[in-house]
């Protein structure tokens, strides 16, 4: 070790070194830096200085420096959406100005639908119907050919606008009475009637006699909306209970709670939240999914 | 303290003084040389401030076979790099017709005819690594002739110098002028300089930005002020940063910034050319009169001709130096020297550590370019060559990806029957439109649908180097669907040129409940 106040020498390079020493011999010569790299270093310094002047820069107690430029990410991403939004603009309006059933015709108004209607539907329906429209017991799947409130476009974007069962006039409004609950129908009947409805479509695994006895009740107390022969009804938003497809499930607990309960899902009035264009461009996009009509 | 560190000891009689008749001695200390060597007052070392001075080095315009190749190789590299962007070439309509371009916004690289894609960029990878290889394998067989003739430092550098002395003089004038007053000869000669300087800067970063986007609506954007600020953003540090690597910091970016210096040394060995001084030849160096003998005396007259030149400041005679880029111009000073003298030359000379250390015993070794080394580097290179031009020869300018739609894996529809989704894009690499059909095989009745086509056998257009997404349905009937053996059955789905022989096929599967 060196003494205080005692440089140190390198023999070699004639070089002083910093002092200290590693295993006995090891030193390490104090080389300058090169003088436009400690100005760098100085200039980098005061530009801290600048930076905090200008930038948002430290926390204080209830908040932070602005810093005199007002910069805030926040408002630097609104500036990008606004600015995004008038760069999208001509597309919007040709979309706003084009009937919907003609949007799939043009190919530039359908490819920006898709991808606005895809970018929409991840944000706003995701959380209910899957982030590929696979849906879920209770929230029907957007894939298939089965619609409880009709496939065409324009049913769709109606779907989309208004909503079901939200409690608007506008909206679409069904209600299933609630046989079980209010005391409608006695439980042996109502599982009789469960049976006969999981008979047709076709289910192998129903009580044929008890299917035999629930068809006369099926006639009497649903038929009115879901029709005769069980394919429903749009109009009314009945849904088809001849197909395979069940939207709270085809096994026959499911189908006595939904006799039972009435069931009866809702969903939002989307026109309050979204704009017309992107109602719009969601419904395009749900159309395209593979079960549009 | 060396006359260049403190100019104020320059006076113009010291060049009189002459190391051999008709050659003069030149007042120069190498800036940069072992401790050792300096002089005596200079040795305590102790740092004097928190830096190190930057050493300001005079090079001296050499004059020979070297400096003349300098010139060459700077011709050449900065012709093609500031030419290259202009040069044009036909694709066809919808196409730029710039001979090479980087087109970000459409990721791709177009060069000629040959066009890659972003996902081909491997082919780049395989460029940069035969590039480096090949560096490699010149600096094993002829030490750093990449730092000394191309790197893109020592060629801007090279040329900054030249602009430096039309306007300021050769190193000579060049100190009298920067030791004498500030006179207004002195002020119009340093700005003249400094806004050449960035003339060149500005030519360098703007050569940049125009092979991103094509050259002659760029240029004429950015004289218009309509431009992309990204393209302005870059021009400014392109333009800066000639300036300054280039201008100011010079042989600094070798020395202190750049790493290949540190590595290079894994690749030399004793058998690698670099330049040396052949000190069994030249020592004892002394200054040499008319009419004295040549014997019992080294041939260095101690002129320091090649200290003169230096671009970096060092004096090649104490040995290989981290700082020396072998730029051969000591070479050419040495042998103008030489030839003055009447003495041979190659005093200082391309050799090798094995042919230095065989002369100081006797005969020369000779050279020995093959190496288990270069052996090794040349067959890698190969390697990848063969590997890359087998890629390109192969290459098909028809790419189909696959993707299965994964949420959900199948839908069932309302008559039970089940169906996937796949979004086939077709990937069109020619410069012209084709057509294509898209098949589905592997399922006794599947029933195909493309999105947007009413029927699955329509031609499926595809513009000219272009991708096109489509979305294709495949469904399967109830009781064909329960007649699947498996969760999975394996597809192919095939894509057919209309008029033309190309396909390609690929492997994917059709999801369902299972049996």
């Amino acid at each position: 070790m060196t003494m205080a106040g005692h440089k140190h020498i390198d023999e070699v390079t004639g070089v002083e070194t910093t002092g200290h020493v590693w295993d006995g011999d090891l030193c390490e010569l104090n080389k300058p830096l090169p003088k436009w790299w400690l100005y760098v270093f100085y200039a980098c310094c005061v530009w801290a200085f600048g930076y905090w002047m200008v930038y948002p820069a430290w926390p204080t107690l209830t908040g932070y420096t602005q810093g005199y430029l007002g910069y805030s990410q926040r408002a630097a991403v609104t500036a990008e959406i606004n600015a995004a939004k008038a760069a999208q603009d001509t597309y919007r309006q040709a979309i706003a100005n084009t009937p919907i059933t003609e949007v799939k015709g043009k190919e530039d108004l359908m490819q920006f639908a898709m991808a606005g209607g895809a970018a929409a539907f991840g944000d706003n329906c995701s959380g209910c119907h899957g982030r590929g429209a696979q849906g879920a017991a209770g929230y029907p799947n957007l894939n298939d050919d089965d619609w409880i409130w009709g496939g065409s476009v324009e049913q769709i974007e109606y779907t989309i606008a208004h909503g079901i069962r939200n409690g608007a006039d506008e909206a679409r409004n069904s209600a299933m009475p609630r046989f079980g609950l209010d005391g409608i129908l006695e439980p042996a009947v109502i599982s009789d009637v469960a049976n006969y409805v999981r008979s047709l479509s076709g289910s192998e695994q129903v009580d044929a006699a008890a299917a035999e006895r629930g068809k006369a009740t099926f006639a009497e107390q649903c038929a009115a909306c879901h029709a005769e022969d069980g394919k429903g009804n749009q109009e009314m938003g009945a849904p088809n209970l001849s197909d395979a497809i069940w939207l709270y499930g085809g096994s026959q607990e499911a189908v006595t709670q939904s006799i039972v309960t009435g069931r009866g899902g809702a969903m939002p009035a989307w026109a309050t939240r979204l704009d017309p264009v992107t109602v719009k461009m969601l419904a395009v996009y749900v159309h395209s999914l593979g079960g549009g009509k | 303290m060396t006359a260049m560190e403190n100019p104020g000891r320059f006076k113009p009689e010291d060049f009189l003084v002459e190391a051999a008749p008709g050659v003069a001695k030149h007042d120069v200390e190498a800036v940069r040389q072992p401790k050792s060597k300096k002089p005596a007052t200079d040795v305590d070392g102790v740092p004097k401030g928190s830096w190190a001075e930057k050493p300001r080095i005079y090079a001296k315009l050499a004059k020979g076979n070297f400096r003349n190749a300098k010139w060459i190789v700077m011709l050449v590299t900065l012709g093609i790099y500031y030419v290259l962007p202009w040069l044009r070439f036909d694709r066809g309509e919808g196409l730029p017709n710039q001979l090479f371009l980087i087109d970000f916004a459409n990721q791709r690289l177009l060069f000629g005819p040959i066009e890659i894609w972003a996902q081909e960029f491997y082919y780049v990878t395989g460029l940069l690594i035969i590039s480096a290889l090949a560096l490699f394998l010149v600096t094993s067989i002829a030490g750093r002739v990449w730092c000394g003739y191309a790197c893109p430092q020592t060629v801007w550098t090279d040329l900054m110098i030249a602009v430096e002395r039309f306007w300021q003089g050769d190193r000579n004038a060049h100190m009298r002028l920067d030791q004498g007053p500030w006179t207004f000869e002195k002020i119009w000669k340093k700005t003249a300089t400094h806004i050449s300087w960035l003339l060149i800067g500005l030519l360098t970063g703007g050569a940049l930005v125009f092979y991103f986007r094509d050259a002659p609506t760029l240029a004429m954007e950015l004289f218009t002020g309509e431009a992309s600020s990204v393209a302005y953003a870059f021009l400014a540090i392109f333009t800066l940063s000639t300036y300054v690597l280039g201008g100011i910091a010079r042989e600094q970016v070798c020395i202190y910034m750049c790493p290949w210096p540190r590595i290079q040394g894994a690749m030399l060995d004793h058998d690698s050319l670099w330049i040396a001084y052949r000190d069994v030849r030249g020592e004892p160096r002394a200054p040499h009169k008319k009419g004295d003998s040549w014997d019992g005396r080294g041939d260095c007259i101690d002129c320091k001709a090649c200290v003169a030149v230096c671009p970096m400041g060092i004096d090649i005679r104490n040995g290989a130096q981290l700082e020396c880029i072998q730029c051969a111009l000591c070479i050419d000073a040495c042998n103008d020297i030489m030839d003055k003298v009447g003495r041979p030359r190659g005093l200082i000379a391309y050799t090798t550590e094995r042919n230095m250390e065989s002369r100081s015993a006797g005969p020369r070794d000779g050279l020995r370019m093959i190496r288990p080394r270069t052996i090794l580097y040349t067959v890698v290179i190969a390697i990848t060559g063969a590997l890359m031009a087998w890629a390109m020869v192969s290459r098909s300018d028809l790419d189909v990806s696959v993707l299965p739609d994964r949420n959900p894996l199948f839908v069932t529809l309302s008559d039970g029957g089940i169906r996937n989704g796949y979004t086939v894009k077709i990937v069109n690499k020619n410069q012209t439109p084709r057509r294509f059909k898209v098949e589905l095989t592997g399922i006794d009745g599947l029933k195909t649908t493309i999105v947007g086509h009413d029927n699955s056998s329509d031609p499926i257009d595809v513009g000219p180097s272009n991708v096109k997404a489509l979305k294709v349905f495949a469904a399967l009937p109830r009781d064909k669907a329960k007649a699947l053996a498996a969760e999975s059955t394996p597809v192919t789905i095939t894509v057919t040129e209309v008029d033309g022989a190309v396909s390609a096929t690929r492997d994917t599967s059709f999801r369902s409940p299972g049996p």
